[in-house]
This record gives structure tokens, sequence and C-alpha cells, in this order.
């Protein structure tokens, strides 16, 4: 049912943890549902310089979150925004059709990491 | 390396392994008997003898008449064909249900079919904590256009075993039929028929060691049903089709060892399912016991492990050679989880959290103790990556 990449980011997941001094951390997802990301992120000079994850939630949760940090990890802020969920699937060799709402929560913990870094750096940093 | 693995199967609930005993007399009935019981020669006769056989072991293990028992394709068609035809048979009588509202989907979907489609009031009865149902609730609910009630006798999730002979009593007192799903229960609980004034009673093989596909109904003699299958003269007329002979040949063999092997059984699988559970609770925090403890199937372990969902906990202990299965979204295809776990009281987020360990004659102390050893460092695991603690949790 899942590919073998996706079963080496649930069984090796990158980047878990949190990072205390964060530039954003955005949030996504409800216990109710079965799947919460939070995704904090490091922000130097417009470029992700670090990005952690904690996620509760099934496989494809847990290695799309894996592998969303790594495609934005050292990447600027701009490229970061134009991650979405359809590139975080094909990364991982595909989903099944009824986990694409997994990988669509890691975009969306993006873009909130991001949104929240925008709020709380109005002007870039 | 996965190929070498040894396999820890603890999901019991779901599929058995079909037992060589049970194999051996199977084959010879695919190339060697392989003629058709209705056909009137003795390659036929010799199908239709063994076909007659089974019934008398199903009749036999379930204390009642081999004329009793229909063979079907299993548990589900027979949930489907009880409540369809009682329902449509008593039509004129009245149009109304009693049911409960952890039952498997074989009944459920059934009933939300006749409520949808046919103008049939249902009523779910709730079921406590540990997943009872009332047999007073099953007594009030009754009125004057009540033509079947419908419990199961042991539910496949939590394990919780219902009070059947309770609630028969009740439905005989008051002319009512009464069905009961005991596709979890059979070869697991000891099941008599008359004892328990069951008038139709759903069970498939795979659940004890026989093959897949193929179960029985019993009805009950004087108990008027109409045709599941038309076309054909089996099964006294009411399901058309040649007999799936292996397979009915296997069922009668299973069934008759399962109620054989009983009393072992029970000591058995109760000793290793409390050491299971006791370990469990003793080892892990936050982690809390679905069902009811003391009504319960002796294999049967349900847990709901907080701040984890079950997906993941049980890819991560099949990785480890632990197979189980949970009630969470995920494993359920749909949204929500499963409907047992929230009907017993269980917030979203903790039913996601589930895991049921349902153990069989395969299993072993060994395992019951590599489990406990895996689990907690799993667990702990799973809960360093996930972003909800205790007091997020329960604010």
């Amino acid at each position: 049912m899942y590919s073998e990449k996706v079963m080496d980011h649930f069984e090796h997941p990158r980047n878990v943890g949190e990072i205390a001094d964060a530039s954003g951390t955005g949030t996504v997802g409800n216990a109710r549902c079965g799947d919460i990301m939070k995704m904090d992120i490091k922000v130097e000079n417009n470029i992700i310089t670090d990005v952690k994850f904690k996620t509760f939630g099934c496989c494809a949760a847990v290695a799309t979150s894996s592998m969303a940090t790594e495609m934005v990890k050292g990447k600027s802020v701009e490229e970061a925004l134009q991650l979405t969920n359809k590139a975080v699937a094909e990364a991982l060799d595909g989903l099944p059709a009824v986990k694409i709402h997994c990988s669509l929560l890691a975009e969306e913990a993006i873009h909130a990491a991001l949104e929240d870094y925008h709020k709380k750096h109005p002007q870039g940093e | 390396m996965a190929e070498n693995k040894k396999i820890i199967y603890m999901d019991n609930a779901a599929t058995t392994a079909v037992r060589k005993e049970v194999l051996d007399v199977m084959l010879p009935y695919f190339s060697e008997h392989y003629g058709n019981p209705s056909s009137i020669h003795s390659v036929g006769r010799d199908a239709k003898r063994a076909v007659e056989a089974a019934r008398k072991q199903v009749a036999a293990a379930l204390g009642a008449q081999p004329q009793e028992i229909y063979f079907t394709a299993g548990g589900s068609e027979s949930d489907n064909w009880a409540i369809r035809s009682a329902a449509e048979m008593l039509e004129k009588k009245g149009k109304h249900i009693i049911t409960s509202s952890i039952e498997h989907h074989a009944v459920l979907h059934t009933c939300e079919y006749l409520e949808k489609y046919r103008g049939y009031r249902i009523t779910y009865l709730p079921v406590d904590e540990g997943g009872l149902v009332n047999p007073q609730d099953v007594k009030n609910a009754i009125a004057d256009d009540t033509v079947l009630i419908s419990i199961m006798a042991a539910n496949n999730e939590i394990g919780t075993l219902e009070p059947i002979a309770e609630i028969g009593k009740i439905a005989k007192a008051a002319g009512v039929l009464f069905h009961t799903d005991a596709v979890q229960a059979v070869g697991a609980i000891p099941i008599d028929v008359n004892a328990l004034n069951v008038d139709l009673l759903s069970l498939s093989a795979h659940k004890f060691h026989g093959p897949k596909g193929v179960g029985a109904l019993y009805i009950r003699k004087g108990v008027r049903m109409n045709n599941l299958i038309f076309g054909g003269a089996q099964e006294r007329n009411l399901r058309a089709g040649t007999e799936n002979l292996a397979s009915i040949v296997g069922l009668g063999k299973a069934i008759e060892i399962a109620v054989a092997e009983l009393p072992e059984y029970t000591v058995k699988l109760t000793k290793l399912r409390d050491e299971l559970i006791n370990g469990i609770l003793a080892e892990i925090p936050d982690v809390r016991l679905n069902g009811d403890h003391a009504h319960r199937l002796p294999g049967n372990v349900n847990v709901s492990v907080r701040y984890i969902e079950g997906e993941s906990l049980l890819m991560r202990l099949d990785l480890l050679g632990v197979e189980g299965s949970s009630g969470s979204a995920c494993t359920s295809g749909s949204l929500d989880p499963s409907h047992v776990l929230l009907a017993i009281g269980l917030p979203h987020e903790i039913a996601h959290g589930s895991l049921r360990l349902s153990l069989g004659i395969g299993n072993t102390e060994e395992d019951v103790q590599y489990v406990l050893k895996v689990l907690p460092d799993v667990v702990k695991d799973l809960r360093a990556m996930s972003p909800l603690t205790r007091p997020a949790c329960f604010a």
C-alpha cells in the first residue's frame, strides 16, 4: 500500500523535534480527525536554515511531514512557499488515494509556519 | 531481512490460519470427490454426503438440528440474509427492528438500508462504557410493531460479550424474532441456540481456523425465510447455487475441532490475554483498556494509547513482526474512528490511538513477552514525535 520511500521516511523520519528560537511555527489539523502537524522553521537571511516537525498521525502523515521538511530546508522563503502537496506526494513516489489529504496537511503546515514568520518579521528579518 | 522475520500474528479477530487437519479433509474435495451434490449419480451422492456430514457437524456445535443449518458465503452474507428476510417476511406485522450501536457493519448497513429505502424504524440501542447492551433497554424498546431484535454475541473490536441469554429470554417472551451475529463468538465461547433462545445465528468459518468465503446461518425450525438467491434447490430452496463443497467440508471440520478444544482454548487464551492486558497497563502510562474486562472474548485485547495514532502504531509493530489492528480513522478508510469506540464514549482523539491485539491458538507466552518488550519503546518513540502532550490533550 505504501511506497518504499514512504516507509523509509516513516521508519526514519528526518528533522523530528522542535526549534527553541523558531522564526515561525505552524500547527495544522486536529486530533479529532487523527492528524496534527506542527512545523518550526528557522529563517536566516531569507533562507530556511533549519526546520523541525512533530506529527500525530498515520504513516503517510509522518512521511509527508518528514519529506516536506527536507524539501524546504536550505530554500529561500519564496521558494518554500511554492511547495505543493503534489510535489511532496511525488517525492515520496506517490501516496494511496485515501492518504492524499495527509500531503495536503504537510503543505499547509509549511505555509502556516511561513505565514507566522511573516507576521513576526514584517520587514523580512 | 523482512523475509526471515518472525511473525507474531495477533489479528485472529480479522482472520485465522486454516488448520492442517481442516486443510487435509478439504483437499480431496477439489479433484477427487468433485461431484455436484445435486447430481444423482454416485459421484454426486458422494459430494452430497459430505455436505450433509458438515451440516451435522455445524448443528452439533450449536445444539441445533441439521435441517436448521444453511450454508452461506460467510458472516456478512448470513447477517444480511437474516435481517432482510426477517424484515420482508414480517412486513405486514410491523416495521420496527431493535439492534445496537456497536454491531458489525454487515448488520448496521443492512438496517440502514431498511430504514432508508423500506420505511423501517430502527432502534440503535446505546451501550455502556464497557460496550454492554442493557437487556432492560431491549425490553423497553419492544413495541407492537417490533419484528426483529439483532444483537451480536461478541463484539469484534473490543471483545465484549453481550448478555445474549437474557436478551433471548426477553425476545421469546415478547414473541419477537432474535438474531445474533456470532461471528466472533463461535469457536471462542460456548454457544447453544436453545439455551440462548436464538432464532437466527450467523457464523463464519475463517474466524475459527476454517477457510474464508464460507459460513452458515442457523434458522430455527418454523422461522419463515425468503430466498437469498433464486435458481436452485440448494439449501432447502432458499440459497441457490452449487455448494462450495470443499469449504463446507472445511467448515464442518473446523467447527468440530474448535468446539472440542474450547475448554483448553479458553484457559490458555484467557491467561495470555490477561498477561498482555496487565503488562501493557503496567508498562505504558496513559493507556486505557477498551471493552468490558469481565465479559470479554478470551483472546481480545483492545487498548487506547493516548497522544499517538493507531495506524502509525500498527505499522511500527508490523516492522517488528507484530501484526495487530486498529480502530483509527486511517485504518477504517474514513475520517472517523471506529463507531464502536465512539459508542463506548471515547473522544475521537483517544479512539484514533486504539490498538487491537487478538490472540489465537498459535500464540505463546513468548509472543506476549515479546510484545510487552517492544511495545513500550514503540509508544515512547511515537510519543516523542507527537505534538500532543498530556496538558494539551486534557486541558
